[in-house]
């Protein structure tokens, strides 16, 4: 154990699949709040829809049908469709999220995003066909990892990061995906309709005034980012082969909050760079400490106890965060001193 | 001609009986019935009011008279109890302010509503009316609407320019003066080629230097065949370039009138004051007489 | 040698702590079956034995560790029964649905989860799942517990909606002034060893003063001088949220605690319906408290002020009223209602980590059913939220008990915005 391990497992989260998951959730925070001002604190909500109509259309349903005389098989015969529908089922929630409470205040908002997310986790936690408590595990997404295209090998090094092949690929398509997706971020924010939205954040009344239908843009803003949201669930549902219920917990989206407004807010490569620095921090603190306490240098603390010290620093992260620096690393200073929010 | 247009307003209005509910020549807002109450307290009430195209008509009356409300029902920002209103022929009652302005209605905010972490030219851009860039499949590319963004941005300088604020285009609206954001606003309204623009306390907070400009605008934009309609405080700017005058209090519409007039009209100075200002204040040592002003 | 093994061990913790934030359960290498035990406020038991048999005369057992978890390797896919040895829970708890699990087992780990109810939870009754039958019995039983939870959530709304109201602040972090009450009367009463009766009221006093007053003057007071705007300011309240939850944790650590009175005292039954001595006496003393503050906010100088403040700071403060010092008491009163709902909880359930947090939505749905900023509404809120809680169980698994208030509040929102005592807002 040293030093060299430590920064190795940091980086390797940094750019692995924990980050991918969180990148991908708050690039479509950055498109509903970072740009368009909607404190949307469900997140995780649209993550979960993705996760579950995988690990659902995949897995459960697929063993245990339901209803019992639907064709499931049939009608998902492979991961791509399932996609197809994690992608609608995410499009409904945005409608159904956004048509009562788009027109709320921001306070309303924020509170009944985090209620919605938390009944759909209870919901899917108390329903068995959905897998209920324990879950849904299996082989999900196996046509996708049937595309791997690098050789039978052990293991691939790159330095001294490590992978097996199948993370690999993983992970590499994870960042195309982003890489695409930052593309069309970029594209759609400088364009006009961007505009709309970003004046959407600074005050509504005004751009109806000028004959905007601020309603659809937001309504838009919504789909859009849920999108995001549940392609994060989807790819995690690929990933960790795995779906829980209570994975899917309010902290996610504050840790997304922490992340956006860390790498900088309404900036196309805010969520990357906040995404990496963050979980690069958060594991290389906790692996730091981890090596300090074996080694002996740090003798009050035990190693259960360095879990909660993450979660306190994330806490008091966000607390300085937006106190002190709130445009985060990209950000432009004059700007945020003219968010009147 | 533009021109025409003004002084033909001005002298239709001269046939006008300076009553409440006047009907005008050639009318482009007609209100009817108007109603909104809050819980039991009626803001607005007016039974019938008439708007004149190409004049510039201001709203005034005492706090509380109702002003604002019926202004914010009128371009949509509010929804009303019972009443209809019609602008250039067609019916819009409550139909919602991003329809009316399309249509040529547009208002600005008594408080100065620039959207401040947008530069100045994103902000008269947003107001260049429908774009093809604006929707959302269409945005990503920028083949489709790049022309159109460059004649927005051309016609944009041309009015930055009349405003004084050309020089000011790349800056963020949220670091310029007050009084410049309130220019912006205007030119903002004005990118969307409005047929009536409704300016709501366009002088609140303004100084005295910058009152003058903006009149001088106000008096440019009615030149241009725009009808104007204001709410204000400031009896100087009313008396300067209104040529119609509509007073309301306690929610109705109490007198009309061209300025100079409606000013000396009884139940003006009744509604501003209070009933009973002319009863006599007596001397400390006596008793004062029952009804006195509150 | 020790290198490579260190290597790997670091490896695997670093997999693991990634995990930690995502999923509870990283995926074995073996087909296994996982036992889950937690108690009713999803903190985990240790030291529970669960045994496990299957196919071919399988049998296993294991028994759970810190993170309440057992992991039962098993030979191959199949059939099998997990069944929890009750006697290992404890302080005589029992399981909820029965101590047997079945289980299908495929490839990699099959989770099952035994939830334990705690032997006094909060009025003397257990929640009973969705299938037990509605008796009026059943319906009485639920409404009381209903009025207590009621009763606890106003205590905690009352304040959150006040700190709203004059500081338009959404404070995320008020479940956690319920917690800080609860953990400062533990520390009196366990590490000093002072008699509850004594640390509760010191406790509760303490609270306001430091979690109250103190978080306004050192936090909140510097902020609104900086005038942070109100969505920036909810966010930080949102990241001291986080920050307080996992510092008591790392203090405290997860399990469950009580207080070393009043912990296992015997219910009453008063016919049809089953409550401790205790849940009646700190009932009365909220409902006390709770109808002597809102007279006081009603009748009093203070009082007036507090709502003037509300209502317009500008004005209020125009008219002469001091507003920080009306912001300092409300953050005091606040305080100390809320530390009185968490010692209020920790007597007649225990003292966790996390009973503020699990409290948190339900104070706001109360609050925004009720009709933020109205004092009325924050108490009508409050009974509507808990006794909805409460009777779901009926009709709904006991999981998703506060879903359904939060599904209530949801539904009442789109017909109602302004919420059941609100005014309409003025356009002005």
């Amino acid at each position: 154990m040293d030093m060299g391990f430590v920064l190795t497992q940091a980086i390797t989260q940094a750019i692995g699949v924990t980050a991918i998951i969180y990148l991908l959730a708050t690039m479509g925070l950055n498109i509903q709040f970072g740009y368009t001002g909607l404190l949307n604190f469900g997140q995780i909500a649209f993550v979960a829809v993705g996760s579950y109509a995988i690990g659902v259309f995949l897995i459960q349903w697929q063993q245990d049908p339901w209803p019992n005389w639907m064709p499931w098989p049939t009608l998902v015969p492979n991961l791509w469709v399932a996609i197809l529908y994690a992608l609608l089922l995410s499009v409904a929630l945005a409608l159904i999220l956004g048509i009562p409470t788009l027109r709320l205040r921001a306070d309303y908002l924020a509170i009944v995003t985090i209620a919605t997310g938390e009944i759909m986790r209870l919901a899917f936690k108390s329903t068995d066909p959905l897998g209920g408590s324990q879950g849904i595990n299996g082989k999900m997404g196996q046509d996708f990892y049937d595309l791997n295209p690098f050789p039978q090998q052990d293991r691939f090094d790159f330095g001294p990061l490590s992978y097996t092949r199948a993370d690999l690929w993983v992970v590499l398509v994870g960042w195309v995906v982003i890489a695409l997706l930052l593309l069309l971020t970029w594209a759609l924010m400088r364009s006009p309709w961007g505009r709309v939205l970003k004046g959407i954040r600074e005050d509504e009344d005004a751009v109806r005034s000028l004959g905007k239908n601020t309603y659809l843009r937001k309504m838009q803003a919504l789909i859009l980012g849920g999108l995001l949201g549940s392609l994060s669930g989807i790819f995690w549902a690929i990933a960790k082969q795995s779906v829980q219920p209570d994975s899917f917990v309010p902290a996610f989206t504050f840790f997304c909050y922490t992340i956006l407004i860390l790498g900088g807010a309404a900036r196309v490569m805010g969520p990357v760079l906040g995404a990496i620095i963050f979980w690069f921090l958060l594991v290389f603190i906790e692996q730091f400490l981890l090596l300090l306490i074996d080694n002996g240098t740090i003798t009050f603390l035990v190693p259960t106890q360095v879990g909660p010290i993450r979660f306190i620093l994330v806490g008091l992260g966000l607390m300085l965060l937006m106190i002190f620096r709130p445009q985060g690393i990209l950000g432009d200073k004059k700007e945020i001193a003219l968010d009147a929010r | 001609m533009p021109g025409d247009i003004a002084a033909q307003a001005v002298s239709a209005l001269a046939s006008v009986t300076p009553e409440p509910g006047a009907a005008k020549p050639d009318p482009i807002l007609v209100a009817d019935g108007v109603n909104r109450h809050f819980g039991g307290l009626v803001a607005v009430d007016v039974t019938h009011v008439e708007f004149q195209k190409g004049a510039i008509t201001a709203l005034i009356g005492p706090n509380g008279a109702g002003k604002s409300t019926f202004f914010n029902l009128l371009s949509g920002f509010d929804k009303a109890d019972a009443g209809t209103w019609v602008y250039a022929g067609t019916t819009v009652t409550n139909t919602p302010p991003h329809r009316l302005a399309r249509r040529g209605m547009v208002r600005t905010f008594q408080l100065t509503k620039s959207l401040s972490r947008l530069t100045v030219i994103d902000n008269m851009l947003l107001g260049a009316g429908e774009q093809t860039g604006e929707v959302m499949l269409a945005s990503i590319l920028p083949f489709l609407w790049s022309g159109q963004e460059k004649k927005n941005r051309e016609r944009a300088m041309v009015l930055l320019e009349r405003f004084n604020l050309a020089a000011k285009a790349d800056d963020f609206a949220g670091s310029l003066s007050g009084g410049q954001r309130k220019l912006l606003e205007m030119a903002r309204a004005l990118m969307l080629k409005p047929n009536l623009i409704m300016l709501d306390e366009p002088m609140a907070g303004v100084n005295p230097a910058l009152k003058q400009s903006l009149l001088d605008h106000i008096r440019d934009i009615r030149e241009e065949g725009t009808t104007v309609v204001f709410v204000e405080h400031d009896m100087d700017m009313v008396r300067d370039v209104s040529d119609w005058v509509v007073v309301m209090a306690q929610g109705k519409v109490i007198a009309e009138g061209r300025p100079d007039t409606v000013m000396r009209d009884q139940r003006v100075i009744d509604a501003y004051l209070g009933a009973h200002h002319d009863q006599q204040l007596t001397d400390s040592g006596e008793t004062r007489t029952e009804g006195t002003t509150s | 040698m020790l290198r490579a093994f260190a290597r790997l061990l670091l490896a695997l913790l670093g997999l693991m702590a990634a995990s930690v934030a995502l999923t509870g359960v990283a995926a074995a290498a073996d087909p296994a079956v996982v036992a889950v035990v937690t108690d009713a406020n999803k903190a985990p038991i240790a030291g529970v034995t669960i045994s496990v048999t299957g196919p071919d005369g399988f049998t296993g057992t294991g028994t759970t560790g810190a993170d309440g978890i057992a992991t039962i390797i098993v030979p191959k896919s199949g059939k099998y029964v997990a069944t929890i040895d009750e006697a290992t829970i404890p302080g005589g708890a029992t399981v909820k649905d029965g101590t047997e699990r079945t289980v299908n087992v495929l490839s990699g780990n099959k989770k099952v989860l035994f939830p334990v109810g705690m032997p006094d939870d909060g009025g003397g009754s257990q929640d009973g799942g969705g299938g037990s039958g509605i008796t009026l019995d059943r319906v009485m039983q639920l409404i009381l517990d209903g009025v207590i939870l009621s009763l606890i959530i106003a205590l905690g709304a009352l304040g959150l909606n006040l700190i709203f109201g004059t500081t338009g602040l959404s404070n995320f972090a008020h479940g956690e002034l319920l917690t800080l009450g609860a953990f400062t009367a533990l520390v009196l009463n366990t590490s000093l060893g002072l008699d509850l009766l004594i640390a509760a009221p010191l406790a509760i006093l303490l609270s306001a003063l430091l979690w109250g007053w103190g978080q306004n003057q050192v936090l909140w007071k510097p902020l609104r001088k900086r005038q942070t705007g109100l969505i920036a300011a909810m966010i930080v309240s949102i990241g001291l949220a986080i920050m307080l939850r996992y510092v008591i944790l790392f203090l405290f650590g997860g399990a469950p605690k009580s207080y070393q009175q009043f912990a296992g005292q015997p219910g009453l039954e008063l016919g049809p319906i089953f409550i401790t001595p205790k849940a009646i006496v700190l009932s009365i003393i909220a409902i006390i408290a709770l109808v002597a503050i809102i007279l006081w906010l009603k009748s009093s100088r203070i009082g007036k002020a507090t709502r003037a403040v509300s209502d317009n700071p500008a004005l209020a403060s125009a008219s002469g009223i001091n507003v920080e010092r009306v912001i300092s008491i409300v953050w005091i009163l606040g305080a100390m209602l809320a530390a009185y709902a968490g010692v209020f909880l920790g007597i007649t359930q225990n003292v966790v980590w996390t009973m503020g947090q699990y409290l948190l939505l339900t104070l706001f749905a109360a609050i925004v059913l009720g009709g933020l900023g109205t004092i009325g509404g924050a108490i009508v809120g409050s009974f509507v939220v808990g006794i909805t809680v409460q009777l779901s169980t009926l009709i709904v698994p006991t999981e998703l008990k506060t879903g359904a208030a939060l599904l209530l509040m949801i539904l009442l929102l789109l017909v109602r915005p302004q919420g059941l005592l609100g005014r309409p807002e003025r356009v002005g």
